[in-house]
């Protein structure tokens, strides 16, 4: 059973300034907290701006902080939060905000621009098509399940404390990279942008990343460390660059 | 709007310090059990490897000792220390093998994100504020040389394999008259299960799992290798766990060693 009303404490303002208002309303059981900001929207308050589309945790639109942990309101049982002291609800902090709930979260889309494309490798067949097994598609098409919520950009340290946007690309599009690098019919080379560019050695496997994923997309084992494992044969490894060297490794 | 412009000031919230945090949840527990733990154990392998002794009890060999190269009739290479060994250092024959687990933990993916946690803050949880300003990651000496994490594995699964010879030596007791008889004690079990858990989690290392296939982008084909990379993933998702499980255990055995050498535990026989 959940009490019959909250509390809740909304982050107002814009990059300005601005500071916490709280809000009390009537909830009832099954509610997320997107429910109640849109109770707040329609009772008390109209002019509360929050992003959101799909209330199914598919658009990733409603990414916010709740009570200090990265979440999707839409997500987020009020159950299955502490009410008897007010919950509150913040922007994600890593993005620049716009205005109460909502960031411009563009900086992803430019930055995922300077990943190399897909570049395949010849055709398999003489009708121009590619033959693949089910289990090497597997392990990138884990990646395709990403939303693009950027609760991983937001919880990574590396962004939000450090602000090295012009040097890490971030958990979701190293996600994206891997989704790349490992798909059966690609022949691109991302492993020197990585190093230099996409500065995959800022990640220090906090696995935080993988904590907030609301598609359980296991980022930091499956993603990214298999990544640095690459970086290291490509550019660390003596042993496997003297077998590359000798022709017995591609 | 550039990357550079991204800054803290439009962020309108707060500023970062640490422990800097709105989560209501208990975010210290872990980073302080981790810490405990790992303290922990550091100051008793320490303490442990370099006594030089209570490593051999009956046909068992503590962990920490194992091989032992040079120390006991028993050893590999004879009694007596190397002409090398340096003079000021109390010999221990535990002194030539830890580096090579230690070596294999340290640089570990899986512990590398949790000592930054706990030891050193950066960050002390996820979306709990840090104590410093400048980040280097892991691009620059020395944690640069976390990339050799790989051939610590090599190395450590050959341990693996002396520590399953260990297990074969547990197995043969020597009677009243001198001979070997098999037979099964509480050691033999304590020891067969080190191997085994420190076998679960040294083979889901990430390093071996991307050297078993993880570093190819197609499997289908290469049914050994696609089978290895199966047993390896399968093991990796549980990484933390048989990390901590085996790090326990293998603290343990050495203790259950070292306090029936002397004399404080009764190696119970069962067979």
């Amino acid at each position: 059973m959940i009490p019959s009303t909250a509390t809740f404490l909304i982050w107002r303002g814009d990059a300005q300034g601005g500071a916490f208002q709280e809000y009390r309303i009537g909830i009832s059981e099954g509610m997320v907290v997107l429910d109640a900001v849109h109770r707040i929207q329609a009772e008390q308050d109209n002019t509360l701006a929050v992003r959101w589309n799909c209330k199914a945790g598919k658009c990733g639109s409603c990414a916010a902080e709740v009570n200090g942990r990265p979440r999707l309101m839409c997500m987020t049982r009020l159950g299955d939060l502490a009410l008897d002291r007010p919950v509150t609800l913040e922007p994600m902090r890593t993005f620049p905000l716009l205005r109460d709930l909502v960031t411009d979260v563009s900086w992803n889309f430019r930055t995922k621009l300077a990943i190399q494309p897909l570049r395949t490798r010849p055709a398999d067949a003489p009708d121009g098509t590619w033959r693949m097994m089910q289990r090497d598609v597997d392990r990138p098409q884990e990646f395709r399940k990403c939303i693009e919520c950027f609760l991983c950009q937001d919880v990574c340290h590396v962004l939000r404390d450090h602000r090295l946007f012009d040097r890490y690309i971030g958990p979701r599009l190293l996600v994206y990279t891997a989704q790349l690098e490992m798909n059966p019919i690609d022949a691109a080379d991302r492993l020197g942008d990585l190093k230099d560019l996409h500065g995959i050695g800022y990640c220090n496997i906090t696995k935080c990343c993988t904590t907030v994923c609301p598609e359980e997309i296991k980022i930091t084992d499956n993603a990214i460390i298999p990544l640095k494992e690459r970086l290291v044969d490509a550019f660390y490894d003596p042993l496997t660059r003297l077998a590359r060297a000798l022709g017995l490794r591609g | 709007m550039s990357a550079a412009a991204i800054s803290r000031s439009q962020v309108g919230v707060d500023g970062v310090r640490l422990g800097l945090t709105r989560r209501r949840d208990p975010w210290w527990v872990q980073p302080g059990a981790v810490f405990v733990g790992l303290a922990a154990f550091v100051v008793y392998v320490t303490w442990a490897g370099l006594q030089g002794r209570y490593y051999r009890f009956g046909p068992y060999l503590s962990p920490f000792y194992s091989p032992e190269l040079w120390g006991s009739p028993e050893a590999w290479f004879g009694a007596a220390p190397p002409w090398w060994y340096p003079q000021w250092l109390r010999f221990s024959p535990a002194v030539f093998i830890l580096w090579i687990p230690a070596g294999f933990r340290l640089t570990c993916y899986y512990n590398r994100g949790a000592y930054y946690k706990a030891f050193w803050a950066d960050p002390p949880n996820c979306a709990v504020g840090e104590p410093r300003k400048s980040y280097w990651g892991e691009n620059y000496f020395p944690l640069l040389l976390q990339n050799i994490h790989r051939y610590f594995m090599y190395l450590a699964v050959l341990l693996v394999l002396v520590l399953l010879d260990d297990v074969w030596h547990a197995l043969w007791f020597t009677n009243a008259a001198g001979h070997l008889r098999f037979g099964i004690g509480v050691g033999t079990l304590v020891i067969t299960l080190d191997v085994a858990l420190v076998a679960a989690y040294t083979f889901g290392c990430h390093s071996l799992r991307h050297v078993c296939g993880g570093r190819l982008d197609c499997l289908a084909g290469r049914p050994v290798r696609a089978a290895l990379y199966d047993c390896t993933s399968g093991l990796n998702r549980r990484h933390m766990a048989w990390f901590w499980v085996s790090l326990a255990w293998v603290g343990f055995s050495d203790l259950y060693v070292r306090l029936c050498a002397m004399g404080v535990w009764t190696d119970w026989r069962i067979l």
